[in-house]
């Protein structure tokens, strides 16, 4: 479990968050929802100490994280993945060698077993096949992929994914969603998610949070959603005409 | 401008000291430290060659021109030569050209790299990513550098004989005398003691560059031109440094 304690952020003097106090819960797909720069990326970089809060706390179970040591971050990282809103994958090596840069790094494995394992987790993004390709010649969902691939591959107690269904398709999408729910419910990690995608929110939504303005504006599950009288989550989910009809619809029944 | 130059210089420290620790997995570096040799040695092999061909063969023209009708004996060419390259030039010359190669080059890679999130995405596997991008190309360069230099200086007593003997300046035998003459192991000593003194600041310097740079590629371009403008200045207050307290 991961808990945040009365964040704040601010750039300059640009406030971006105004205490954020929330949990992100254990074998949970948590998510963070919000509009486009609200500060979802700044929370998600804050959680793993990219960036340090202007004030307020970071819990990694008990540990407050921003209270250790370089040396102890860096032990907990090794039990972080994360996929990055840009990926953010190494572009002078192939899709094979990304994913298996932290296994190279960090494990004793022999070759053949690393490369069983690289082999699984592009299997498990739906991506067999593309290992000697380079990420510049692989589409920007694809990339995407890859970047989970890398983020799951020494299977992390702790999960973040930035966007990680933007600029999919609506099948693979859900393939992304899936996988990401399986995996944190297989090996009981914590799993936080950066997302504006409605049918994630809908599909994998366990906990929720809304930022709005740099505060938690609501939160709850994905049950609980339709049902809510939030103006400010109404407003974000319901954005759309087509959408409003279709609750109008829903709520005159 | 003195706050600047303390901030610059502790933040340089700070990283150096993450930068210069035992590294967890010795094969990962091992590896990234041969691709740094070779790409910093083959490398810059033909550049500095080049270099220290005209190097030698001016120096030597210069001199037979300097001392045409003085008491001094001609032969003193290869000596001058010889000494001028090896305490000086080689060491010298070679280094701010490399600054100009090398330097800009891990200043690019690096920077690129922090740009485009490659590092954070380092730092979140738990790689100490100072270590791993930084340590490695020190390493490579002080190992390949100084002996960049010595073969500099090689071909710079190479490119003085060309330069005076198949011109008739001197004769085979004259300048083979003066590259024989007067021969003070200090001076070998010396030449490598700069070359792994320059090797460090270069490499360290451009890295450091790299390592903090912010925003998009105008700021790349310069990080790359001030890792070059920083380690020239840096390698020349350094060369006259080394040469007072050598010659002491
Ligand atoms: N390094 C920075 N320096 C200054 N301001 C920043 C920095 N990073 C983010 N911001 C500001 O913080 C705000 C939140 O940005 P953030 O990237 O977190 O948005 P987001 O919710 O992830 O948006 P999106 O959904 O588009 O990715 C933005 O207004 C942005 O201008
Ligand atoms: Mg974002």
């Amino acid at each position: 479990m991961i808990r945040t304690e009365n964040i704040f952020k601010a750039f300059g003097d640009k406030t971006v968050l105004h205490g954020i106090s929330t949990s992100f819960y254990k074998g949970k797909t948590n998510l963070i929802i919000g509009r486009s720069g609200t500060g979802k990326t700044v929370l998600l970089k804050l959680l793993v100490g990219l960036l340090t809060p202007t004030e307020g706390k970071v819990y990694y179970g008990d540990t407050d994280f921003f209270g250790l040591n370089k040396k102890e971050k860096r032990q907990i990282r090794m039990k972080v993945g994360m996929l990055f809103q840009s990926s953010a994958l190494f572009d002078s090596m192939t899709v094979e060698e990304n994913i298996r840069f932290p296994l190279d790094m960090f494990t004793n494995h022999t070759a053949k077993e690393k490369n069983m394992r690289v082999d699984y987790c592009l299997e498990r993004v739906n991506l067999s096949g593309i290992n000697s390709k380079f990420p510049s010649e692989t589409s920007g969902g694809m990339q995407k992929r890859v970047g989970i691939a890398r983020a799951i591959v020494l299977d992390p107690e702790f999960l973040f994914c930035d966007e990680p269904n933007s600029g999919l398709d609506p099948k693979t999408s859900i393939l992304i969603d899936e996988l990401i729910r399986s995996i944190t419910q297989e090996n009981n990690i914590t799993t936080v998610i950066n997302t504006h995608d409605m049918n994630s929110v809908m599909e994998i939504g366990e906990n929720i949070i809304l930022l709005h303005q740099g505060h938690v504006a609501w939160r709850g599950n994905k049950d609980e959603i339709l049902e809510t009288e939030n103006e400010i989550l109404t407003d974000f989910i319901f954005a759309s005409p087509f959408l409003q009809r279709l609750r109008a619809a829903a709520l005159n029944k | 401008m003195l706050f600047n130059f303390f901030y610059h210089f502790g933040r340089y420290l700070k990283m150096m000291g993450t930068a210069l620790t035992r590294p967890e997995k010795l094969n990962m570096y091992y590896r990234e430290t041969t691709r740094q040799m070779i790409d910093i040695g083959i490398g810059s092999l033909v550049i500095v060659g080049l270099i220290a061909i005209f190097i030698g063969a001016v120096t030597a023209i210069q001199f037979s021109y300097q001392l045409d009708g003085t008491l001094v004996p001609r032969w003193y060419i290869g000596y001058i030569v010889r000494d001028s390259t090896i305490i000086e030039l080689a060491p010298t010359i070679t280094c701010l050209v490399l600054a100009g190669k090398v330097g800009s080059n891990i200043a690019a890679e690096i920077g690129g790299m922090r740009q485009k999130e490659h590092i954070d995405a380092m730092e979140i596997m738990g790689v100490n990513t100072a270590n791993y991008l930084i340590m490695p190309k020190i390493i490579a360069a002080l190992f390949v550098i100084p002996l960049l230099v010595a073969v500099g200086a090689f071909i710079s007593v190479i490119g003085g004989y060309a330069a005076t003997v198949f011109t008739g300046l001197l004769s085979n035998a004259e300048y083979i005398q003066g590259v024989r003459s007067f021969f003070v192991e200090k001076n070998v000593t010396m030449m490598f003691v700069k070359a792994l003194v320059f090797a460090f600041l270069l490499t360290s310097v451009s890295a450091y560059q790299g390592y903090h740079v912010k925003g998009g590629s105008i700021e790349l371009g310069q990080a790359s031109t001030n890792a070059v403008v920083y380690s020239d200045i840096l390698i020349l207050l350094a060369d006259y440094l080394l040469a007072v307290f050598f010659t002491q």
